[in-house]
């Protein structure tokens, strides 16, 4: 045997250990030479951090085409590929990204990183990473959607119109078991998350929502919280606007009054209809399979499919239309339903080469129908022509299917 | 059903959910006094957190163009890039399209917030860009005091402190609904919406 190959083996029997010590926290005596062959170019997708397929080219995009944050540091996004997208869970690296300001990701050391909670507690406490880490923790799978993800006339594919969201499974500590832990003193009404980055985002939340299903998160998708989306950690307020899913969190403050602070006040209303509008949001889908760009081969069998979520609860059921909206069929769920979580439906259907337009609505788990831009601009008294839909826009959205199988957007 | 067995039970659930109970983990630790100072930029709309300081506008204007504040709002605090910060006379033409979230002559903060306090904590929190939290409170009192008066909110000599801050009366002050503080889970975000 070459010296090579018994390194190789010695390599993969102190893998075998190390796959059996890390839970334990413990460093394995790890040779020097086999770790830098594990880290060659040569095998370093295939045994330290796997990467996809170089004929697997789906990228994020920036909002407008705007390329990097300006310098006077406004908002900057970054939409998900969800033409791309496979069941329900958004992969990390593909994750829509949001920024309070047109930063550029702050790098933080876990180490050093602390979170705070204080306020109107009887006990303010301080938590180290390691301390959160002990904590009892739950995984959930939850959709996170941004205020600004609403179709345009002028957008081409599901990614302009609805990249907005994305949908992981997030791993860490209650936020009401944090609560708890300090307690919270009667007369309490809100709590103020901020983080750590150079503006210290900072939302205002009612405290019903903190004490229901609020998670204090530090994995995403099986691993540590990806830098964009947080690291190392996020609060997640499941089904509420992407604004409330303070990323880099540093500070939970328990307080009496709304407080209205930095990303509060780019939020506020006059209308008290539309700030009850701008929590929770309300039943949403949209098929992904035909959408805006593809172009169907020719007549015959496909899948209709596509995404749907509510900020109400679990997707209960999801209606396809390929006639426009005037007839509606129940469409199949091919993944399990979780609150607050993205949920995969299908629809088999023969293409029979002629025009149409496909629609989909959500029917959320409080009966809620995911309404039509029209019927929005009903209840706004909106000019029947122009209606518009204020907080997060839930409408069904329409893709026109041409006479030769190229597919673009219904509001156009 | 004897109820010697139901009332104690009744007691337990009820201590659980009043403000008197004891932690269940113990893990973590006290911040400091000092600690919660440092770190609790949050100013609410009564300006409880102020920290003590003042300003004048006439303090302010100079600073405005120290600071850099100039260099991206304007130096008149309007007509540049960067969002409008004093509404203008409606005689000119801004040569720069607005970005998004585009702030203009229609929601300069200083007519459109509904309390003072939220300037402070703007101010305080997220300016100078890429120099954040390095204004003394004196500074951020100055400022404030400053866009206040160039809005035509306040005097030239008013002095903007713990007290006087939170008790100017904001143009915007009617013009905002808050979200609900009864969200519930469970229930639909708005009655009666489609």
């Amino acid at each position: 045997m070459d010296s090579k190959k018994r390194n190789r083996r010695a390599f993969l029997k102190s893998g075998a250990a190390l796959a059996g010590l890390t839970a334990g926290g413990i460093r394995p005596a790890f040779g020097q030479s086999s770790m830098a062959e594990a880290l060659s170019p040569k095998n370093k997708e295939l045994i330290a951090y796997g990467e996809r397929s170089k004929y697997v080219k789906s990228i994020r995009i920036p909002v407008n085409g705007r390329m990097s944050p300006d310098m006077y540091g406004l908002t900057f996004h970054v939409l998900t590929p969800l033409q791309d997208q496979f069941g329900i869970i958004t992969p990390s690296s593909l994750f829509y990204v949001a920024t309070h300001r047109g930063s550029y990701v702050p790098e933080i050391n876990p180490n050093e990183h602390r979170l705070m909670i204080h306020g109107s507690v009887e006990r303010p406490l301080i938590f180290t990473m390691d301390e959160l880490k002990r904590l009892p923790f739950v995984s959930r799978i939850h959709f996170v959607e941004c205020q600004g993800n609403r179709a345009a006339p002028q957008n081409k594919t599901v990614q302009e119109t609805h990249g907005l969201a994305s949908c992981a499974e997030w791993t860490g500590v209650p936020l009401s078991l944090l609560l708890k832990e300090a307690g919270v003193k009667n007369g309490a009404a809100w709590v103020v998350a901020e983080g750590a980055e150079e503006v210290k985002g900072s939302s205002t939340i009612p405290l019903a929502k903190a004490m229901d299903d609020c998670l204090v998160a530090y994995g995403m998708n099986g691993e540590a919280i990806r830098p964009q989306q947080g690291f190392p950690l996020r609060l997640l307020v499941p089904g509420f606007e992407g604004i409330y899913q303070i990323k880099y969190l540093r500070r939970i403050k328990v307080v009496e009054q709304y407080y209205m602070t930095y990303d509060d006040y780019g939020h506020i209303n006059a209308d008290a209809r539309a700030a009850a509008l701008a929590e929770q949001i309300g039943p949403k889908s949209v098929i992904t399979f035909p959408s805006g760009g593809q172009q169907l081969p020719g007549p015959g069998f496909y899948e209709i499919n596509g995404l749907a979520w509510s900020g109400g609860g679990e997707v209960r059921k999801v209606e396809i239309s390929t006639d426009g909206g005037q007839h509606w069929k129940e469409a199949e769920l091919r993944t399990p339903t979780y609150r607050m979580a993205f949920t995969r439906f299908a629809l088999p259907w023969t293409w029979d080469g002629k025009e149409c337009v496909l629609m989909s609505r959500c029917i959320d788990e409080l009966g809620t129908v995911q309404p039509t831009r029209q019927q929005v601009g009903k209840f706004w008294g909106d000019p029947e022509d122009r209606p518009r839909v204020r907080g997060n826009d839930n409408t069904v959205m329409p893709w026109k299917v041409l006479s030769d199988g190229s597919v673009h957007n219904g509001l156009a | 059903m004897d109820l010697r067995k139901v009332v104690p039970l009744l007691v337990v659930g009820m201590c659980q959910v009043g403000s008197a109970q004891s932690p269940t983990y113990g893990i973590g630790r006290a911040p400091t006094p000092d600690e919660v100072r440092a770190w609790d930029i949050s100013i609410s709309p009564t300006g409880t957190e102020l920290p003590p300081g003042h300003g004048t506008a006439k303090e302010g204007a100079p600073l405005y163009i120290q600071k850099g504040c100039g260099g991206c709002h304007g130096r008149n605090g309007n007509m540049a890039q960067a969002p409008t910060l004093i509404k203008s006379d409606g005689t000119m033409k801004n040569q720069f399209s607005c970005l998004s979230p585009c702030v203009n002559d229609n929601n300069v903060m200083a007519l459109h917030s509904p309390y003072a306090t939220v300037m402070w904590d703007y101010i305080n929190r997220g300016m100078p860009l890429g120099k954040e939290q390095t204004l003394k409170p004196d500074e951020v009192y100055a400022l404030t005091a400053y866009l206040l008066f160039k809005n035509g909110v306040i005097k030239e000599d008013d002095v903007m402190d713990q007290q006087s801050l939170p008790k100017v009366v904001m143009p915007g002050r009617h013009d905002f609904s808050l979200p609900p503080e009864e969200w519930k889970h469970g229930q639909p975000r708005l009655r009666n919406y489609p």
